[in-house]
C-alpha cells in the first residue's frame, strides 16, 4: 500500500507519530504511521474490541460553496445528492466518460448552497481540478495540506466521544454536526472504513494533536496505522481506491451500483452514464467478488484467479490476512460467469492453484450504529 | 555448534552435517506479526540460495533462503500450527527447517555473529 514516491508533507500529527513509536513509511506524499509499537496485529484486534484513534489528515478536505451547488456536483458523481438531507453524509464517486471511476469520496450535505467532501489524499490534486473545471459558478475552497482529519473507531468510540461531546452518542451512521472538542471548534460525522461505529473529526492543523492527545489519554483508545487501517477495511469489505477502484472500473462492475439511486440511474446526467446505464441493462463481463482460500495461505494484490478447469478469470485487487476473521481474505475481479457465491476458484500463488470460493462480503459482519 | 547468518536475514545452526535453519529476531521484526509459513518437506533437495520456505506477516509475503546445499531432514510443523512463534522465538521454537548439508564449506562465506551484528548496523 505505500508508494514510493519520496514523501514531502507531514500531517498536523507527524511529530505526535514519532514520539508514540510510529514506524513511518511514505504514502501518498506524506510520511505515515504504518504501525505503532503494538503492531498490526494487536492494533486490528484492539480497534474491533475497544478503539482506535487513525490520522487520516492525508485525506482531502474541501467545500463546495455556491447556488446550486447540489444539482451541479450531480454532474460530476452518480450519487444522489438532491436526496441527501441537510446534515447527512454520503458514499459516492467521480466518474469520467467511460464511467470508469476517478475516486471514491463522502458528501455531506450541509445546507443547500454547502457541500463538504473528503476525498482520497492520493487523488485530491485531480480531484480539485476536476471540479474546478466542472463546477462553474461555484467555489471549491481545498481546507489545505495541513488540515486535521482523525478517525476514531470501535465499539467503544461512542462512549470515548460522549465524555466530550455528549449529542455525538446518538448522531445517526452517516450524519454530521459542528461541535467543540475540548473547547475546540471541530466537524464530527459518524462514518468511518473499519466496518465499527465510529467517527471522524475534522479539526484546523494547529489544534489536532490536542484533540489527538486527549483521545489518546482515554483508556479504550489506541494508536493505530495504515496496516490495520487497511485489514479492517478489507474485512469489512470496503475498497481501497487505486486497488479495487480506478478509471478502468465502473461502478456496475465494482459492484456499486447501490450507491446509485433510482432517479440518477434512470436519469443519468453524470461523466459516463450512458456507458453505465447500458451495463445495467445489459450486465457486465466482470464483478468486483469477495474470495475466501480454503487454506490459510493469503493471496495478496495481482494474483491471477482460475476457474477450476485452469482457465484465467480474473485478479485479486486487495488480499491478506484477517486477524478478526483469523484467516484470508481477498477481494478481486471475475469474469461474470464465475461471481456467483459459493462458485468454486482457484488463486495462483506462487506457481501452485490454491482453492477458494467466492463469498458474499464483508468478511466480518459490520456494527455501524443503528441507533 | 556453530551459527552464522545470512545477508538475507536467515541464521544456520550447525553440528557436523546437520543444520537447523530459521530467521533473524531482526527478520521477524521487520516483517510484523507474522500469520502464515510454509515449510519444506524432508527429502526435498535444496541449492544455496534457493527459496525453501515462505513467511508472510499481515503486511507482507516473504521467502526464505536456503544458506546452505542439502536436503531436507524436517519442517517445523510446530511454526505451521502458530505462526506467531516466529515471532516470539525465531532463533529457538520458531525454527523453518532442518537439513542434512551437502557441502559444509559453503558456510564458510557465510557471516559468524559478530559480522551480523556489524552488518545490521549498515542497514
Amino acid at each position: 500500500m505505500a508508494d514510493t514516491t519520496a514523501p514531502t508533507l507531514k500531517t498536523p500529527l507527524h511529530a505526535l507519530h514519532l514520539e508514540l513509536g510510529g514506524k513511518m513509511v511514505p504514502f501518498a506524499g506524506y510520511d505515515m504511521p504504518v504501525q505503532y509499537p503494538m503492531g498490526v496485529l494487536k492494533e486490528h484486534l484492539h480497534t474491533r474490541e475497544k478503539a482506535g484513534l487513525f490520522d487520516v489528515s492525508h485525506m482531502g478536505q474541501v467545500r463546495l460553496t455556491g447556488p446550486d451547488v447540489i444539482a451541479k456536483l450531480e454532474r460530476l458523481v452518480p450519487g444522489d445528492i438532491q436526496a441527501l438531507a441537510p446534515g447527512r453524509v454520503r458514499y459516492t464517486l467521480f466518474t469520467n466518460d467511460q464511467g470508469g471511476i476517478l475516486d471514491d469520496l463522502m458528501v455531506t450535505r450541509i445546507s443547500d448552497t454547502e457541500l463538504f467532501l473528503v476525498v482520497n489524499a492520493a487523488c485530491k490534486r485531480e480531484d480539485i481540478a476536476h471540479m474546478k473545471a466542472g463546477l462553474p459558478g461555484i467555489e471549491v475552497e481545498y481546507l489545505g495540506d495541513d488540515r486535521g482529519l482523525l478517525a476514531l473507531q470501535g465499539p467503544a468510540a461512542a462512549t470515548v466521544m460522549a465524555r466530550y461531546v455528549p449529542e455525538a452518542a446518538t448522531m445517526p451512521f452517516m450524519s454530521a454536526m459542528t461541535a467543540t472538542f475540548g473547547g475546540i471548534p471541530v466537524g464530527i460525522s459518524r462514518s468511518g472504513y473499519t466496518g465499527e461505529d465510529g467517527y471522524e473529526i475534522g479539526v484546523d492543523g494547529r489544534y489536532a494533536e490536542a484533540v489527538a492527545r486527549l483521545l489518546l489519554n482515554e483508556a479504550e483508545v489506541a494508536p493505530i496505522g495504515l496496516g490495520a487501517r487497511d485489514s479492517l477495511r478489507l474485512e469489512a469489505g470496503l475498497c481501497l481506491y487505486g486497488h479495487d477502484l480506478d478509471t478502468t472500473t465502473t461502478p456496475v462492475e465494482a459492484a456499486l451500483t447501490w450507491t446509485m439511486s433510482k432517479r440518477r440511474r434512470e436519469e443519468g446526467g453524470f461523466p459516463g452514464a450512458a456507458v453505465i446505464q447500458r451495463q445495467l441493462k445489459e450486465g457486465v463481463a466482470r464483478k468486483r467478488v469477495g474470495i475466501l482460500p480454503d487454506g490459510r495461505a493469503p493471496a495478496r494484490e495481482d494474483t491471477e484467479i482460475q476457474a477450476t478447469d485452469g482457465t484465467a478469470i480474473g485478479t485479486v485487487t486487495s488480499g491478506g490476512f484477517g486477524p478478526t476473521l483469523n484467516g484470508p481474505m481477498c477481494m478481486g475481479y471475475v469474469a461474470t460467469a464465475h461471481a456467483e457465491k459459493g462458485t468454486g476458484v482457484n488463486l495462483m500463488v506462487r506457481g501452485k492453484a490454491l482453492p477458494a470460493g467466492v463469498v458474499p462480503m464483508p468478511f466480518v459482519p459490520q456494527r455501524y450504529y443503528r441507533g | 555448534m556453530t551459527i552464522k547468518f545470512t545477508k538475507d536475514h536467515e541464521w544456520i545452526r550447525v553440528s557436523g552435517d546437520e543444520a537447523t535453519v530459521g530467521i533473524t529476531d531482526h527478520a521477524q521484526n521487520a516483517l510484523g506479526d507474522v500469520v502464515f509459513v510454509e515449510v519444506p518437506e524432508g527429502g526435498k533437495a535444496l541449492e544455496q540460495g534457493a527459496a525453501a520456505a515462505v513467511v508472510e506477516s499481515v503486511k507482507a509475503a516473504s521467502e526464505v533462503y536456503a544458506p546452505a546445499s542439502g536436503t531436507v531432514t524436517e519442517g517445523n510443523q510446530a511454526i505451521v500450527e502458530d505462526p506467531s512463534l516466529v515471532n516470539s522465538d525465531p532463533v529457538g521454537e520458531g525454527w523453518f527447517f532442518k537439513m542434512r548439508l551437502a557441502n559444509p564449506s559453503e558456510l564458510d562465506a557465510l557471516m559468524d555473529k559478530a559480522a551480523y551484528d556489524a552488518y545490521l548496523e549498515t542497514l
